[in-house]
């Protein structure tokens, strides 16, 4: 009895030791990254590769949710407004809903999937094939050369994501409302541009996905950074990123908006 | 910038003008045509001056990951202008070495002096300076996949050097062409079988043509003929760059033709060494059952273990 609470205790210790650590790992990882950014924004070729590769690359499953979550929208709002007579607001709500929440939140988590995985799975691979062990030796920084640039990279993607996601889900609530139920056209433009503020709206919006983006790319990173250089080790950092920069995501979404529209 | 970049076509140095040369029809590197290259191709002594102080020091070096110890009390010196296999079983700590003396890894005690200076206390420019004039030779390669073979002979020359784009491509097909492999320049890594990886490693690793070359087990997965082909290749590099070479290795047969001398590592320490016609004929019994690859011998076949009874349940325990 005392025995197995011993073994117990001693596994809970480990844990929390282990946890520790690893945030002291991650820690020294991100200031390591910010140090070294030099290269990234001195070599502007690699950060443009870079944002070809986690932007350009993500823009069909972004334009493609965006559209359909919009059209979701539009037909959700427009059934619980059509109850209260407000049919009109349709546009408010669906701008508002996308460009406060859903742009951010949901282009994070496609971003993270999409984006987010290549990443661990390319530096966890370029690390258990001792391709940064050999660029180190070539006496090139593998931070500076390879981390860095997707670092910056995905945070300037990031937030450029969000913004079509959520351009094309106005148009997919505008398709939905306007086109096929018959909303009045000039009241759902009119009312969004009025009741869309851009200080309070957008540009917390655009707060909420840059936040996101440094935090998926780093979590991204580290996890390729810190795999064990095996295939087992590789797979299972791909499906940590996945996991805790969803859950990252959605963690800090609750806290920026506790922030940011309390109140208001 | 380099302190001191490569050579530029039209204004060879010597030493590459001989690796160009030795490409011409009369003296073809590649093996295939002799029947025995690794003696009839070999450049032994060096035409030029060189310096008689050792590159390479370890003194007293002790390594450890945690508790686990994995070096101990280790004394090598690297003369300048030698090949030097340091020999022993898979997981003795021999690519540990290489990684000391490269500084990805810092000694737990002792010192490690690579052209009289002090490795582990260098920061980090100082170190990435020493770097440039290192080659290292990694196990499989570790091209970078996305990059074809010339990009990635060029790597180092873009990352290190301003020199214009004629000019590094010269040199990326002179280094390919010093490994025999000018004509796949525009191929992926993905499309080389292992001994062609590990040339166009080999010809990255040189691109700096540099003071110190080492290779991480550079025989392993490759085919009697590869491996010819790459014993051969180290020496003769090693002798037209004026370099020293360092050669972490199991393979006895194709190191021991082609070294000045030999360390062998066990558990950890240096427990022989001397030139390979003093291994060859050492009566010491841990060499010679390395040497001539006996099952049996001072490292035993069998790993400690509990009594064979007691695992096989014939032993009743009271």
């Amino acid at each position: 009895m005392i025995g197995a609470l011993d073994t117990g205790l001693r596994h809970v210790g480990a844990r929390v030791v282990d946890g520790v650590w690893k945030l002291g790992c991650a820690t020294r990882f991100t200031g390591t990254v910010l140090l070294r950014s030099g290269m990234a924004f001195r070599r502007p070729q690699l950060l443009l590769d870079e944002i070809y590769f986690t932007g350009v690359l993500s823009l069909i499953i972004i334009i493609v949710s965006g559209l359909f979550v919009g059209l979701v929208l539009g037909l959700q709002g427009y059934e619980t407004l059509k109850r209260y007579g407000s049919a009109d607001a349709l546009g408010t709500l669906v701008a508002l809903s996308l460009v406060r929440e859903l742009g951010p939140v949901v282009s994070a988590l496609l971003f993270a999937s999409r984006a987010g995985s290549a990443i661990t799975a390319k530096i966890g691979i370029m690390k258990s094939t001792e391709q940064l062990s050999a660029m180190e030796m070539m006496a090139v920084d593998p931070f500076g050369r390879v981390l860095t640039p997707i670092f910056w990279g995905g945070v300037i993607a990031m937030p450029l994501l969000a913004a079509i996601f959520s351009a094309f889900g106005v148009f997919g609530g505008y398709l939905i409302g306007v086109v096929i139920i018959g909303v009045d056209d000039g009241a759902f433009w009119s009312q969004m541009q009025a009741n869309v503020d851009l200080r309070s709206d957008v540009i917390n919006g655009v707060i909420k996905s840059i936040v996101f983006g440094v935090a998926v790319t780093l979590v991204a990173l580290f996890e390729g950074y810190d795999a064990p250089p095996t295939a087992e080790g590789v797979s299972y950092a791909v499906t940590r990123t996945v996991v805790t920069s969803a859950l990252a995501v959605l963690a800090l979404d609750f806290v920026l908006t506790s922030f940011m529209f309390t109140g208001v | 910038m380099l302190s001191s970049p490569p050579s530029i076509g039209g204004v060879l140095e010597p030493r590459e003008a001989s690796a160009i040369e030795d490409q011409g029809q009369p003296e073809p590197i590649d093996g295939i045509r002799h029947a025995n290259p690794l003696q009839s191709r070999l450049i032994r002594p060096r035409p030029f001056f060189v310096p008689s102080d050792p590159l390479v020091v370890l003194d007293g070096v002790a390594f450890a990951y945690g508790d686990r110890p994995i070096l101990q009390d280790l004394q090598m010196r690297f003369r300048r202008g030698q090949v030097v296999a340091i020999m022993g079983g898979s997981g003795c700590g021999k690519t540990t070495i290489l990684r000391l003396i490269g500084g990805q890894l810092r000694a737990t005690s002792g010192r490690v002096t690579v052209d009289d200076q002090n490795v582990g206390a260098l920061h980090h420019d100082a170190l990435y300076a020493l770097r440039r004039r290192m080659g290292m030779l990694f196990q499989f390669g570790a091209l970078f996949t996305d990059l074809s073979v010339f990009d990635n002979v060029a790597f180092p020359m873009r990352e290190h050097t301003d020199l214009p784009d004629s000019v590094i491509r010269d040199l990326v097909l002179l280094k390919l062409n010093a490994v025999g492999l000018r004509g796949s320049a525009h191929l992926k890594p993905s499309q080389l079988s292992g001994g062609m990886a590990r040339r166009v490693a080999l010809a990255r690793a040189i691109a700096l043509d540099p003071m110190l070359m080492m290779y991480d087990e550079p025989f392993t997965g490759l085919d009697p003929i590869s491996v010819g082909i790459v014993a051969n290749l180290i020496r003769r590099l090693n002798d037209a760059l004026g370099a020293t070479s360092l050669l972490v290795t199991h393979d006895v047969e194709a190191s021991l033709k082609i070294v000045d001398y030999v360390f062998i590592v066990a558990e950890g320490r240096i427990v022989a060494e001397g030139t390979p016609e003093e291994i060859r004929d050492s009566r010491e019994p841990i060499v010679h059952q390395f040497v001539h690859g006996e099952a049996d011998g001072p490292v035993g076949f069998h790993q400690p273990a509990r009594p064979l009874a007691q695992d096989f349940g014939l032993e009743t325990n009271r």
